[in-house]
């Protein structure tokens, strides 16, 4: 089946930046494809090169079977788009905002009229819709934006941080939506910081950098590429780390990772849960009291540093070498146990291993 | 949206085809007459949920009108008239009616300016719709609030005295051509607007050139008491002409008319100025448009 979106080395520059240096990527019809990487790596001038907003430099890309380049307008009315910034007009209400693009779309006023009002009771805002979108809460304003973007079902969304700057919550419904859209059957590219993100709802992930696709594969596929599943033990004696060590080496596929001052060993394994309740036993059965012990398997967070070296969000000196030594050996682990990755048996563990509060914040405009 | 809600009526859009309901292309002009229309839409539901940029659109030639006629009339002495200030009025109305219009491109600039900062710029680039129909839906709303400001200037300036004294029709014709020349203001504020890009500098921008363009004319004093070389850029100054036009519709015209060949011809000379201003503007500032795109 032909690719619904289709990118050939796209670049374009701004200056001397080379914002996009040889994107290429396709999304094949009917599926997601989350386009991961940190500000400023490509990501939303990916998307405005696709949608038609960009001319690139160089480059091709077909949407939906129609030359971007050639037709833009015929691209135009195939396409969805929400951006990272609510595109609604405040001083208009709910209503009046879907109305307009309705008619932007070129349907009737009649058609876009009761298209706008089966919009609005699907985003929950029917009670908001005769309300300025001002008055809109940052969610609300978002799902106004989303519901802009599918006035006329286009088979090709592009969602650009959709969920960027939301609460749990609202990031959750929207989620859902989403997933929803998926399952009808429309092809989505979506941009993301958020691994999270990009785990839940994408068939296929690439990741930028510096306005080129590094890698690219299922999230499983891409976790693979950087090893499997390890233990991890906080042991509560420092004078037990190295009878630990010996208790446990017979699981260990290689040589186990001690941590002196923070008493916590790392041990690659094969075969999962089961491993890990063996380990409970024999630690168990030697006396040794352990603070916490969980089965941890790589993360896309992991994924990501060790292909890019350095973390999602911007961050200082010392917090991006500290990542990179976690990144290699998923030794230097985040202290808190169980929100990361961790399949903790303490019951701390979060929604696919990853707490929203880990995640990468959005720092300002991307080119 | 609750999640409960939001998974159980999704249920009813799956029935909806993806894809289906793209509509049929509208082509050429009157796409380009639709789509500004709908955006000429949108712009006016926002002047009437921000009154205060209509209010203080109008409190500024009301101002003039009061500070003219009661402080500066009495000595603005206006050849082949006596000096009441009623005289004055009637010269001076014309005038404010034409630096009411001109004044109306602040306004298309500094809200194509903060309209090309918004998301919603984005939205409108990304739809299939005409590209130049955020700029003329822009220009028309403005025209509407010109056309209302005109209408309750024209009542202020009848309660201090103005009176039109060549008939309805004449003074319709007058108010016609403001119009015009309103609407081809718009696309210099359009283009100043877009280059611009930060509302308040754009403000600023549409307004400085505006105090030369009105006060170097025959607005608010004859031109022959201008040194000779102002004279002449004052004669074919398009404003001057629009004011001359409406003075004499007005029947509002002090004394003979001006013999220069520019006051003669005023109405001609106008409606050519706006017709110029608008092809060449209105070509550039889609042309601007549409290269910030890309």
């Amino acid at each position: 089946m032909a690719p619904a979106i289709q990118a050939e080395n796209l670049v374009k520059t701004f200056g001397d930046v080379r914002a996009l240096d040889g994107v290429s990527l396709d999304v094949p019809e009917g599926t997601v494809l989350g386009l991961l990487g940190p500000n400023g790596a490509g990501k939303t001038t990916t998307v405005r090169v696709l949608t038609t907003l960009l001319r690139p430099d160089s480059g091709r890309a077909v949407v939906a079977g129609v030359d971007v380049l050639k037709h833009p307008n015929r691209v135009r009315s195939l396409i969805g788009l929400s951006g990272q910034y609510a595109a609604v007009d405040e001083y208009l209400t709910g209503f009046e905002n879907l109305t307009m693009v309705g008619e932007l779309y070129q349907m009737s006023g009649r058609d876009a009229k009761a298209r706008a009002l089966e919009l609005l009771e699907w985003f929950n805002l029917t009670e908001a819709k005769d309300r300025t979108a001002k008055t809109y809460s940052g969610g609300m304003r978002r799902r106004l934006d989303l519901a802009a973007a599918l006035v006329v079902r286009p088979p090709v969304m592009f969602l650009d941080e959709p969920t960027t700057g939301l609460d749990p919550r609202n990031r959750l419904a929207l989620w859902e939506v989403i997933e929803t859209l998926v399952e009808q059957g429309t092809t989505l590219l979506l941009t993301t910081q958020y691994l999270e993100e990009a785990d839940r709802l994408a068939h296929d992930i690439a990741v930028v950098d510096h306005g080129r696709v590094i890698a690219r594969g299922t999230a499983d596929q891409l976790k693979a590429q950087i090893g499997g599943e390890r233990i991890e033990v906080v042991v509560h004696e420092p004078g037990l780390v190295a009878d630990a060590v010996a208790a446990l080496s017979g699981y260990a596929l290689s040589e186990p990772a001690v941590e002196k001052n923070t008493r916590r060993i790392t041990l690659p394994i094969s075969g999962g849960a089961r491993v890990l309740a063996d380990a409970i036993r024999e630690l168990d059965a030697r006396g040794i009291e352990i603070d916490d012990i969980g089965l941890r398997r790589p993360t896309l967070d992991d994924v990501f540093l060790t292909l890019t070296g350095h973390v999602a969000e911007q961050q200082d000196e010392e917090g991006g070498a500290a990542a990179k030594r976690r990144g290699r050996g998923g030794r230097d682990k985040d202290k808190s146990g169980g929100t990361d990755g961790t399949d903790s048996i303490d019951g701390t563990d979060g929604i696919d291993g990853q707490g929203p509060d880990k995640q990468a914040v959005a720092a300002g405009e991307e080119r | 949206m609750s999640t409960t809600s939001t998974s159980g009526s999704s249920g009813s859009s799956t029935a909806h085809a993806i894809g289906a309901a793209v509509p049929a292309q509208r082509r050429g002009l009157a796409a380009t007459l639709h789509d500004s229309w709908v955006v000429a839409k949108r712009n006016l539901r926002r002047m009437t949920r921000i009154p205060e940029i209509v209010v203080f659109g109008l409190m500024q030639p009301v101002m003039f009108v009061l500070l003219f006629s009661y402080v500066m009339g009495g000595a603005i002495r206006i050849p082949g008239a006596d000096s009441s200030s009623h005289t004055y009025i009637q010269f001076l109305m014309a005038g404010i009616f034409a630096q009411t219009v001109t004044f109306a491109v602040a306004g298309a600039s500094a809200g194509i300016a903060e309209d090309m900062t918004k998301g919603l710029v984005d939205r409108f680039r990304s739809l299939p719709m005409a590209r130049s129909a955020v700029l003329v839906g822009r220009t028309l709303a403005d025209l509407v609030q010109t056309a209302f400001t005109l209408v309750v200037l024209g009542l202020v300036a009848l309660l201090v005295g103005w009176r039109i004294h060549d008939g309805v029709l004449n003074a319709l014709g007058a108010f016609a051509l403001l119009l015009l020349v309103g609407y081809a203001f718009s696309w210099i504020g359009a283009l100043i607007g877009l280059s611009v890009r930060s509302p308040e500098a754009a403000t600023s921008a549409g307004l400085i050139w505006l105090f030369p363009l009105t006060f170097v004319s025959n607005a608010f004093v004859p031109v022959t008491s201008m040194p000779g070389w102002l004279q002449g850029v004052a004669y074919w100054n398009p404003f001057s002409a629009t004011v001359q036009a409406c003075r004499v519709l007005f029947g509002n015209q002090v004394g003979p008319v001006d013999p220069a060949w520019p006051m003669q011809h005023a109405a001609l000379v106008s409606v050519l100025w706006s017709v110029v201003i608008t092809a060449v503007f209105s070509w550039l500032a889609v042309r601007k448009y549409r290269s910030s795109t890309a």
